[in-house]
């Protein structure tokens, strides 16, 4: 660990009121799937063999889908959400130091509390730290390129790290990927699941990018760009960007028509 | 004009990528990185419930196995019961028993394997009895949005032709696609299955 690094501290100016939504047990909304990428999406070759060509069966939320796995502190580690310090050997990673911070919201707008949000990036250099990557660009001996962190009661995460670098992937000979770190979030049901990339406003390569453009909507792949936060950074150290990730909303359960007897 | 009614809207989902490892199983991508990992067992020495090994694979649209996917399972204990605040049926709860795992296929072979217990039936809000299975959450490059399929249990065809999700499905030969087939390998249970993303045998999938 590196001891010249200043500790990573919550970069918020103003803490939004605490939300604590009633947990339904409803369904959740119905995806709306003309803002998602098609499962066959030509223009990135992979999705190709990749894709079912049947259609998907509509599941009205059961007990399997409303539910998920529940997450606590103790399932991670002090460092888990400072990718500065967390692989750190002998000094501090390369590159350009960046906070990243934002809310996990649902469609109704609330936030959704002590949920499990993971991110994963390439260097600054755009070398991932994944035997199987053997782009040219060094690793870097201080980066793992992973952390997680559990949102508080108002949906909000943020994490500390340095930001990626572009990188050269097989679609075209000349495809490569805008600056990215990929997302994993839970949410309270499994039907909420999902990974998504964060962009950073102003990339060239954003609208070049074969991947985020199998999305078909220009307001759900804006949604993607995180905008720079300078409010949020900390001077003298780090820029500040802001991405909020929005799960799909629960229905309320107003009115119960339950079974007796169990 | 009406009110706007002012819902957001859900993120849009992007592919998990190749290096999916590095984020959720770093171990497979080479490296050690945090105090605690998730992992594919979801057992402790106190979980009730029959010991099982779950064994797939997942095949692309020329029938290869995908090596370098992503799983993770999502079920009840042996009573039937999530180990979450949702779940008000009357099964026994188990505190230590998660209910979750992930797993990475095996980059030659593109086994996944799961060690776990095999579920209860469930009782679902209406009051059905529904068959054991287990949820399935598939990621991977060239995957665009997460698939969700189940996974039901070869010895329960009694429950399995009565359970509420696999009658709507239409075709017969497609519910066979969510049966995993129970053998028993030097004492051990095993139940396996294979997905199939595209062709003559494609796995159903849900919109959950
Ligand atoms: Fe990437």
């Amino acid at each position: 660990m590196n001891a010249q690094a200043p500790a990573l501290r919550d970069p918020r100016l103003n803490r939004p009121e605490p939300l604590t939504p009633p947990l339904g047990d409803g369904g959740f909304f119905q995806r709306d799937r003309s803002i998602h990428p098609p499962a066959h999406a030509p223009g990135y070759k992979s999705s190709v063999l990749r894709s079912p060509r049947q259609s998907l069966l509509s599941l009205e939320g059961s007990v399997s889908e409303i539910t998920g796995p529940v997450f606590g502190h103790n399932d991670l580690g002090p460092l888990d959400n400072d990718l500065i310090r967390n692989y750190a050997k002998d000094g501090d990673p390369v590159g350009e130091r960046i906070i990243v911070h934002g809310r996990v919201l649902d469609e109704t707008g609330r936030g959704v509390p002590n949920t499990l949000v993971e991110f994963w990036q390439a260097n600054a250099g755009g070398r991932y730290r994944h035997k199987k990557d053997t782009y040219l660009a060094p690793v870097d001996p201080n980066f793992g390129g992973c952390g997680r962190a559990l949102t508080d009661d108002t949906g909000y995460y943020y994490f500390r790290t340095v930001k990626p670098g572009p990188y050269p992937w097989r679609n075209y000979v000349n495809s490569w990927r805008p600056a990215h770190i990929h997302f994993s979030v839970f949410g309270s049901g499994f039907a909420q699941r999902l990974i998504t990339q964060m962009y950073f406003e102003g990339d060239p390569l954003i609208p070049v990018c074969p991947i985020l453009t199998t999305i078909p909507d220009q307001d759900a792949l804006d949604r993607l760009v995180a905008p720079l936060d300078l409010n949020a950074s900390a001077p003298f150290d780090s820029l500040a960007y802001r991405f909020d990730i929005v799960l799909r909303g629960q229905r309320s359960t107003y009115f119960e028509n339950r079974t007796a007897g169990n | 004009m009406p009110q706007p009614l002012n819902y957001l809207k859900e993120t849009a989902s992007q592919t998990a990528g190749p290096y999916v490892h590095i984020g959720l199983i770093p171990a497979m991508a080479g490296f050690d990185i945090f105090e605690k990992n998730f992992s594919n067992v979801l057992t402790t020495p106190n979980t009730e419930g029959e010991r099982i090994t779950l064994e797939g694979k997942v095949l692309d649209g020329t029938g290869t196995p995908l090596r370098d996917v992503l799983l993770e399972i999502w079920q009840a204990n042996a009573s039937g019961r999530y180990n979450h605040p949702a779940d008000r049926s009357a099964g026994a709860l188990e505190q230590e028993f998660r209910g979750w795992g992930r797993a990475g296929s095996d980059f030659e072979s593109g086994l996944v394997t799961f060690e776990t217990i095999k579920p209860g039936a469930i009782v679902d809000k209406a009051g059905r009895t529904c068959a054991p299975h287990i949820n399935v959450w598939i990621v991977a490059r060239g995957i665009n949005i997460g698939l969700n399929t189940r996974l039901y249990f070869s010895d329960e065809e009694t429950a399995n032709a009565a359970d509420p999700v696999l009658n709507l499905i239409e075709q017969p030969s497609r519910r066979s696609t969510l049966v995993a087939k129970r053998s028993e390998r030097g004492g051990k249970v095993v139940y396996s299955f294979t997905i199939h993303l595209q062709g003559p045998e494609e796995t159903v999938f849900f919109d959950v």
